[in-house]
């Protein structure tokens, strides 16, 4: 066999569906039909995951470190507030999607400054973008709504068919259907020569670009295509919770996504929806015990994560449930979490 | 004509202040290569510790002054040799990730012993209301920290040029491997300069509790800045950062004032613009490390 298409055998074996990955999907919607009194909280964790697996796109697959991905959340946010909120598109799923591409607009705009310049460089234009959004809202408060937020925004049936109800239930399936289509585009796009390539430029940018790789090009659609997922994420934040304000696009929630990303690991789609999960967790946790210190914690587990190392923590967690599997499976089906990170 | 001499002049006490608050970044940052997110949690220590000391055990302002430095720099060195230390050669992602925990917890932290309203520091009579030189108001205030901070730039700068701890941190920047080579300690001379910048930061704080306003959130508001001097001045010399932070002071004083409602809007566009011009910041060197 030669290494080509070796390769592309070991590339393919990858992109095949697990018998694990069905069984978390299963359980995803079985919790729909099992807790029909937490469907917000559960809304809420699969808009985190949806932004979380878009940031992951970009730092997990490409190794662009960002620090105000939240821009596009906000963006997608307002974009579909504003949408419905004017009565410019009234169909959610079409106002989703074009809230999507407006925040997917900005992203391609500000990839050209991305991809100039190293991680710190990177670091500060991200985080600058970010905070010059939320100045932008600010002082457009007559658009935007200022400190109060879009106020009043009512959402049309989804489809003209199915209308949100108050209990969120409408709510939850329409975000499961979203995250899980734009899961199986990424994945699809992961997996792709394309997704192949972006891990080549991760690992190294010069060895890329000698091998034929047009590095900026493939960067700059990577991150746009981040950006169009974090807007779509901000858009479902909108409309399942029919408010959008300021804190959209504040720092806080950039940095979350980092620690929720953290927490679940890189370079493998399921991060963000895992981190997701337990991030949501530990903050209710945290916030019963010490309703206005939770921050204090979710500091700490930073510090203590980074610490620890996340690649050591990552082989402890799965250290049992693996254990079972050799058992079970035999080695070869022995799950590990792909750290690869810059 | 003096309303933009006063304008001048507070936005040059505004640039001296964020230079003291942030020349300790600068070195972990630019010659350290240390992300260092949570400096600002330094600067607010040492604010609150001169609040502390002032306004409920009566010291006076510029006895609370030094303490303010000292202790900052006791909890920069104690942080630097238990955990920032194991960090330097770990990927910026890490380092951002840790900062911003330490971050949170600052924050959480000072909220919880302190709440979470602003402070303000009684200060001396002497200190307060401003006179007239030729028409253009002076704040005695701010005129004390052009000095103080315009002296202790001298002073550091005087440091790195002149004495044997100057040339030990620039040759152990320049070339940490050579450096440790030639005998020079060179973890010690890292943690001795992240202790100064924390104490640097700690007395900024203090003296920024009446201008910048201090509050649990500190850290947050103003990491930005921090970091827009940082990479805008370039870590060559003290002197790009010094430069930055002027520029940076008198621009958003006299954003604030002529076009108020644009706000922070021109800081950042500044900062984008400047950062896609020059990479390496306005007075950075080219050479890439």
């Amino acid at each position: 066999m030669s290494a080509a298409s070796d390769v592309g055998h070991h590339a393919q074996r990858q992109a095949r569906w697990h018998f694990g990955e069905a069984a978390f999907w299963l359980v995803v919607l079985a919790c729909g039909f099992l807790f029909p009194s937490r469907y917000l909280i559960m809304t809420d964790i699969l808009r985190l995951a949806l932004f979380a697996m878009s940031l992951d796109l970009i730092l997990g697959y490409a190794g662009i470190v960002s620090l105000g991905h939240a821009a596009f959340f906000g963006v997608g946010a307002y974009a579909a507030g504003l949408l419905a909120l004017h009565g410019i598109i009234n169909e959610p799923v079409l106002a989703l999607i074009a809230a999507g591409l407006a925040a997917m607009v900005l992203g391609f705009a500000t990839s050209f400054l991305v991809i100039r310049g190293v991680d710190l460089t990177r670091l500060m234009v991200t985080l600058g973008i970010a905070l010059l959004l939320e100045a932008l809202a600010e002082r457009f408060s007559n658009v935007t709504g200022g400190t109060d937020g879009l106020q009043g925004i009512e959402m049309q049936p989804i489809l003209g068919a199915i209308p949100f109800d108050m209990f969120g239930k409408a709510g939850f399936f329409y975000s499961l259907a979203v995250l899980f289509v734009l899961f199986l585009l990424a994945r699809r796009i992961v997996h792709s020569p394309f997704g192949l390539s972006l891990r080549a430029i991760k690992n190294n940018p010069l060895r890329a670009a000698a091998i034929g790789i047009p590095v900026n090009r493939r960067l700059i659609a990577i991150y746009t295509l981040a950006a169009f997922y974090a807007g779509i994420a901000g858009a479902l934040f909108t409309q399942t919770t029919a408010i959008a304000s300021l804190d959209v696009f504040a720092f806080d929630r950039s940095a979350d996504l980092m620690l929720v990303l953290v927490i679940g690991g890189t370079g493998y789609l399921y991060g963000g929806l895992i981190g997701a999960v337990i991030f949501r967790m530990l903050q209710e946790v945290f916030s019963t015990i010490t309703p206005q210190y939770w921050q204090f914690w979710i500091g700490l587990v930073l510090v203590v994560i980074v610490l620890v190392g996340r690649q050591r923590l990552h082989y402890g967690v799965l250290f049992l449930p693996n254990l079972l599997i050799k058992q079970i499976a035999g080695r070869k089906a022995v799950v590990s979490v792909p750290e690869s990170d810059t | 004509m003096t309303s933009i001499l006063t304008n001048l002049f507070d936005g040059v006490a505004y640039g001296m202040l964020l230079f003291v608050l942030a020349c300790g970044l600068a070195v972990t940052l630019g010659l350290m290569n240390f992300v260092n997110l949570a400096h600002g949690a330094f600067a607010m220590a040492g604010g609150y510790v001169c609040m502390v000391l002032v306004n409920r055990m009566g010291w006076p302002f510029f006895a609370a002054l030094p303490l303010a430095f000292v202790s900052s720099a006791a909890i920069g060195i104690v942080l630097e040799r238990t955990l920032y230390r194991h960090l330097y050669t770990r990927s910026h992602l890490d380092q951002v990730l840790f900062t911003i925990g330490l971050t949170f917890m600052s924050v959480a932290a000072v909220d919880y012993i302190q709440g979470s309203s602003r402070v303000f520091i009684n200060l001396p009579a002497a200190l307060q209301g401003q006179f007239d030189v030729f028409g253009v108001g002076i704040g005695r205030y701010r005129l004390m920290i052009i000095v103080i901070c315009g002296l202790l730039t001298i002073g550091l700068q005087m440091v790195l040029a002149k004495t044997r701890f100057g040339s030990r941190l620039r040759a152990a920047v320049d070339d940490p491997r050579a450096a440790s080579g030639l005998g020079i300690n060179v973890p010690q001379v890292f943690a001795f300069t992240f202790a100064f910048g924390c104490g640097l930061a700690g007395l900024g704080g203090a003296l920024s509790a009446e201008i910048l306003g201090l509050d649990p959130y500190f850290p947050l508001k103003f990491m930005i800045y921090f970091l827009i001097v940082v990479t805008v001045g370039g870590s060559s010399s003290i002197t790009g950062p010094f430069l930055a932070s002027l520029l940076l002071g008198i621009g958003d004083v006299a954003g604030k004032y002529y076009v108020p409602k644009m706000g922070p809007f021109v800081i950042y566009t500044m900062m984008i613009v400047i950062l896609i011009w020059r990479p390496n910041g306005l007075f950075g060197r080219t050479a890439a490390r």
